[in-house]
């Protein structure tokens, strides 16, 4: 054999096998989806949103007040975390993009995008709970937030610095100060970019129970009291999976189909809106 | 009118005041949760010391004797093993899209693999439990213990009662988990490749292959090496996914079909449940041990890349 037909099939094989390994990647989003979607939802009824948990092994109970805690929790969390990523990610951007302790603070951020979620549930027990002396949906509101913060600060700093720098210095001209540039006509720039932030962090938190599991704890009850241990979604799926009874099985392949339908939801529709606003 | 200006100066500096307040407040957080977790762990180190506490296998909550050594041990196998199988897909995947994929193809399939990563990971668990797990457990893993069993040494790596909850099943799942974020941070380095470098290796006459393998590759090496260890961190704290799969066994495991423990499934499942100060301590020990490895690898990775960034 040639030294040339010899590069050529190598050349064959290994690019066969790069696609062999993409589709690979593809067999197994495929594979998970129609798993989520065939079991899923077949057991979304109107009882499931409607009512709430029935007694153990007793048929009939639906996931509503799974569904109010997870959207107060969430509710909560963003009212937090996306304020404070914004105003952070401003700082970075802006009065802090060419001082040290900028540049720290965003490499920091990124850090602790990777911190496991399931330590800052430990920490929001030690600083919160276990002062309080009981769980409660704050707390696990308190532990999302903490998630979302360097998530939205990041995006922010990031869309805020694509805002080309001369249209800062024609609103200077003008005589505006700073912070008015800042919140009339960088915000107004990157408005697109910072929402689609915000939908993607929100996507991260939604699907998040490692550190709800000793924050807001469960509750197999209807609470809006967010100072009482709160049921969520993410939670429940995990305490009806592990559970005996089919129908709790059941249930929680339902609540895993609503969260992955949301999540991929919004995912797509952030990346749609990145693809449509930044495409030149 | 000067009195306006004045007025306009003070805002700006309260609003530069608030915005930095906010960014300082990252810091705040890391630092108060390394003193916080570190506060909570007095008790156990007081207890069981630094070296003392990660060498021993003990995990014995009514003797309250207790140690790292099973629970690190079973994260480091489940993510090496992870590793070892997510980056050569990842990196297929990355040359699949930088250097193969039909362009109206390219945004499709890099949002699917998005998607991938997309996915919490309590769905990764369920699936993992009802569909995979079993599937490991009835037809592929008997398959494994046939052909490798016989063979000495290796053997002992497919010994046991295959039940699909175990360390190869976890293996798996996490290495599905971890390949998005390594195949979408080497697909930007290698799209990074100056053209001229591929243009003269083609021009003398290397193939695709060769282009990758000699240009590419080694122009992103630092992307590489910085994406593979995020994913390790990634893997590392992994807990939903683990805990539906991994069965939570203190022990050493020696074979791939037994189940085990991570530190973030030890906590998941025992963290509520602890009864006295020391086994509580013992956990947060257990967290705090998981954040330091976690941050020292990701500052690592920041480093690496960093550096490359500026070359």
């Amino acid at each position: 054999m040639t030294e040339i037909a010899k590069r050529k099939i190598v050349n064959t094989l290994a690019l066969s096998l790069a696609c062999a390994a993409a589709a690979l990647g593809l067999f197994w989003l495929l594979f998970i989806l129609a798993d989520v979607l065939r079991h899923g939802i077949a057991y979304i009824t109107p009882g499931l949103f409607l009512n709430e948990a029935a007694p153990p092994g007793m048929a009939g109970g639906g996931l509503k007040h799974a569904f109010i805690g997870q959207l107060l929790i969430t509710f909560f969390a963003v009212l937090i975390g996306i304020p404070l990523g914004i105003l952070g990610g401003t700082y970075l951007a802006e009065y802090g993009r060419h001082r040290r302790i900028g540049r720290f603070i965003s490499t920091l951020s990124d850090i602790m995008i990777s911190v496991p979620s399931i330590v800052i549930g430990t920490f929001v027990y030690a600083v919160f709970v276990k002062p309080i002396g009981q769980f409660s949906g704050f707390a696990g509101s308190l532990a999302l937030a903490i998630i979302m913060i360097p998530v939205v600060l990041r995006t922010t700093e990031e869309m805020i610095s694509l805002v080309p720098w001369e249209i800062r210095e024609a609103a200077f001209a003008l005589g505006a100060p700073y912070y008015k540039v800042i919140l009339q006509v960088v915000y107004r720039g990157a408005a697109t970019g910072i929402f689609t932030g915000i939908l993607l962090a929100i996507a991260r938190i939604a699907g998040e129970t490692a550190p709800l599991l000793f924050t807001s704890f469960n509750n197999m009850f209807l609470t809006t009291n967010m100072n009482e241990p709160m049921p969520s979604l993410t939670v429940t799926i995990y305490q009806y999976a592990m559970g005996p009874y089919d129908d709790w099985h059941e249930m929680a392949w339902a609540a895993s189909f609503v969260i992955t339908m949301f999540i991929l939801g919004l995912t797509i529709l952030g990346r749609l809106i990145i693809r449509w606003k930044y495409k030149h | 009118m000067a009195s306006t200006i004045k007025r306009e100066q003070t805002l700006d500096k309260l609003f530069c005041g608030i915005t930095f307040s906010a960014a300082f407040l990252v810091l705040a957080i890391i630092v108060s949760i390394f003193i916080s977790l570190f506060r909570e762990s007095l008790t156990a180190i007081d207890a069981f010391g630094f070296f003392g506490f990660i060498s021993s296998t003990a995990w014995d909550p009514v003797r309250e004797v207790f140690g790292a050594a099973t629970t690190l041990y079973g994260t480091l196998v489940t993510t090496l093993l992870a590793l070892a199988m997510a980056v050569p897909v990842s990196l297929g995947i990355a040359i699949f899209i930088t250097e193969l994929c039909p362009k109206f193809l390219k945004p499709i399939f890099g949002t699917a693999i998005e998607l991938l990563a997309a996915i919490p990971s309590i769905i990764y668990g369920m699936w993992g439990l009802f569909t995979f797990a079993p599937l490991m457990g009835e037809y592929v893993e008997p398959l494994l213990q046939s052909i490798f069993e016989p063979i000495p040494l290796i053997g002992q790596l497919f010994v046991g009662v295959p039940l699909g909850i175990d360390i190869l099943t976890t293996s798996i799942v996490l290495s599905i988990m971890i390949t998005p974020f390594i195949a979408s941070i080497v697909r930007d380095t290698f799209a990074l490749t100056p053209i001229q470098l591929k243009e003269s290796a083609y021009g003398i006459g290397a193939t695709r292959w060769e282009v990758i393998k000699d240009v590419i590759i080694p122009y992103s090496k630092a992307g590489i090496f910085g994406s593979i260890i995020i994913a390790m961190g990634r893997a590392l704290g992994e807990t939903m996914a683990v805990a539906f799969v991994l069965g939570n066994k203190h022990a050493i495991a020696t074979s791939l079909f037994d189940a085990s423990a991570t530190i973030t499934v030890t906590l998941a499942n025992e963290f509520t449940e602890a009864d006295t100060d020391l086994y509580l301590s013992s956990l947060f020990y257990l967290a705090l041990i998981l954040l330091g490895m976690n941050f020292l690898l990701l500052a690592i990775a920041k480093t690496v890349l960093a550096r490359k960034r500026k070359i």
